[in-house]
């Protein structure tokens, strides 16, 4: 008997499942299609809106119909934001600190984590867990004692301090990923190089930095967009009285709160689109590394 | 036996260690780990600014802190975004994550996203790249009360009237919270992504070749099978639930209002330590937030380890 049904079963199911499947398939299709293009418009209306925007007059932007196309296409507005929001001086600022933090943040997160992970001394565990450790800190922690070690070694409002303060904050993770990184390393290269004469330090910069190369890339984007992005501690460090230090997300903030005392809504708009466009531009091309170096930290 | 030890390779072997520590160690003690304990010491003082004159005044700050209406308010605040915020951008994203890697149905018996699945991925991601300062002021204009706004002028089409997105203290905080599903959605889009090619694409195609809907398939198979992924996930977005600085600073009224309808722990340190330089208190509020996030993630590891014995 058994033998006999067992057959049929299957012939029924190949039957009956495929046009139950066909027909949720094409209604669940539609309705899924439907959901990705809303959340695409979701995403891009914010941006196309402030782009527009910026060509618009007051008038336009405030009227019955925000959503209609500016009458007259016109830079004015991009003008008067390059010359009264000092955005680009604060572009110029934000490249500059970024630079070298992200710089010494791979530079120094590199060395220490590679001997953490190669090397066997005493206190070893300690320092790695005292890095580590930072990862599961809030920044809001040290808000006010930061400030005062800051001021103390007299490096408030200055470029070198925040450049220092982001290498600090910067330091747990980066260690933390590469220290991994450069276990999953081979040992046989690196020891071949070291018998045939190769000190330790040129053995790391000539042969494992080189072989780390992936796990750096991903980080290093990691660190770029992450201190590009900080907005807390330049508030923090870089005071009021110090606008020609300020750095983009500063200038941002700052210019959205004074859009609203010289009723200059395009000019907050040119503005905001020039903080958007280099960080589109980058996007697009480097689409690909940004997005595995960003979950590439998730994925740990 | 000592001096023995010191041959010219142990000599050098050490002088490469400290030479690689040091500066590393150097910068991330200076303004990483002693800022953090001197926080702890701040906290039990009545310090006030950069002035090197302070008390200890025990738990004092402690005491103050529990009586503080807007500190319950600003944890209350948390309690909801860690409610709702992870929860809505992990069901969106991984609806999304699904359709755009296995939500095509099967082309010559293989299983593949929907049509322009690569395109959808790198849009949903660009809101990551963007500050979240520039997010807040984005959603200014798109949250707008009047007519003008872009949202309100969006539902007017619908006979909706205009509605104080970030006015009303009832509605404030959800608007915040909507602006973080919408600004994290794209990267768990790309992040469950990840996990899902992770899992060998013939288990999926012989769930489908046996007739599983996508339901199942995506109830049964895919689910369980990026679990990890997710809860990693729930992690990252419950400790981003204990920051929302930045956003609230910029985007709600009065920075953290209407009337602390929407202020945060974060925001409320900030303001402690810049506006009324009460240090003392200011590092005290970090001390109970550090609290919570702890907590947070020990509860959090707890959880995900009893699951681990039963699977």
């Amino acid at each position: 008997m058994k033998t006999e049904t067992a057959p049929a079963v299957p012939q029924v199911r190949r039957e009956v499942r495929p046009t139950a499947g066909k027909k949720s398939a094409g209604l669940l299709g539609g309705v899924s299609h439907l959901m990705l293009v809303l959340w695409t418009i979701l995403t891009v209306t914010p941006i196309v809106y402030t782009f527009l925007n910026s060509f618009k007059t007051n008038t336009e932007i405030f009227g019955d119909s925000p959503l209609a196309l500016p009458r007259q296409w016109g830079w004015g507005a991009w003008g008067r934001a390059w010359e009264t929001s000092r955005i680009g001086e604060y572009l110029v600022n934000t490249v500059i600190v970024v630079a070298f933090s992200t710089f010494f943040t791979m530079l120094l997160g590199s060395m220490a984590a590679y001997v953490l992970s190669r090397y066997d001394f005493r206190g070893n565990r300690l320092i790695y867990t005292l890095f580590v450790a930072g990862l599961s800190i809030p920044p809001f922690l040290a808000l006010s004692a930061l400030y005062k070690v800051v001021d103390n070694v007299g490096l408030l409002g200055t470029h070198t301090g925040v450049v220092l303060v982001y290498v600090a904050y910067s330091l747990p993770f980066t260690v933390f990923f590469l220290a991994a990184f450069f276990k999953t390393l081979p040992t046989t290269v690196a020891e071949a190089a070291m018998m045939d004469g190769c000190g330790h330090a040129r053995t790391f910069f000539q042969i494992m930095l080189p072989m780390a190369r992936p796990g750096l890339i991903s980080i290093t984007i990691f660190n770029v967009i992450g201190q590009w992005n900080q907005y807390l501690l330049p508030i923090a460090l870089l005071p009021g009285d110090k606008q020609d230090k300020w750095l983009i997300t500063q200038g941002i903030a700052n210019i959205s709160t004074s859009a609203g005392y010289e009723a200059d809504w395009a000019g907050l708009f040119a503005a905001l689109s020039m903080a958007i466009i280099p960080i589109l531009i980058v996007y697009v091309i480097f689409q690909r590394q940004i997005q595995t170096g960003l979950t590439a930290g998730v994925g740990k | 036996m000592r001096r023995g030890r010191l041959t010219p390779g142990a000599v050098r072997k050490w002088g490469f260690i400290v030479s690689f520590l040091a500066v590393p160690l150097a910068i991330y003690i200076i303004f990483f780990v002693s800022p953090n304990l001197q926080a702890l010491q701040l906290a039990l003082t009545n310090s006030r600014g950069i002035s090197p004159d302070f008390q200890y005044v025990g738990l004092e700050n402690f005491t103050r802190l529990f009586g503080d209406d807007v500190f319950w308010a600003a944890v209350r605040h948390h309690g909801l975004i860690l409610l709702v915020m992870p929860l809505v951008t992990i069901a969106i994203a991984l609806f999304f994550a699904f359709l755009l890697n296995l939500g095509g149905g099967q082309k010559n018996g293989q299983l593949s996203g929907v049509w322009g699945s690569s395109f959808y991925k790198v849009v949903f991601f660009f809101p990551q790249v963007l500050a979240v300062v520039i997010v807040g002021v984005l959603f200014q204009a798109v949250l707008n009360p009047q007519k003008s706004g872009i949202l309100n002028s969006v539902l007017g089409w619908f006979g909706v009237d205009p509605v104080g997105w970030l006015i009303k203290p009832d509605l404030a905080l959800w608007t915040i919270i909507g602006v973080m599903v919408w600004q994290g959605v794209g990267f768990y889009v790309v992040l469950f992504s990840a996990g899902m090619a992770g899992v060998p694409k013939e288990i999926f195609e012989a769930a489908a070749l046996d007739g599983a809907n996508r339901l199942t398939l995506f109830f049964k198979i895919t689910l369980p099978l990026v679990w990890n992924t997710v809860q990693v996930g729930w992690v990252y977005l419950g400790i981003a639930a204990f920051d929302a600085f930045a956003l609230v600073q910029v985007l709600s009224i009065d920075r953290g209002g209407p009337d602390n309808a929407t202020t945060v722990l974060p925001l409320e340190i900030f303001r402690q330590t810049f506006t009324y330089y009460r240090f003392g208190y200011a590092s005290a509020m970090g001390v109970a937030l550090v609290f919570l996030v702890l907590t947070f993630a020990a509860l959090t590891l707890r959880v995900t380890r009893r699951e681990r014995i039963e699977y």
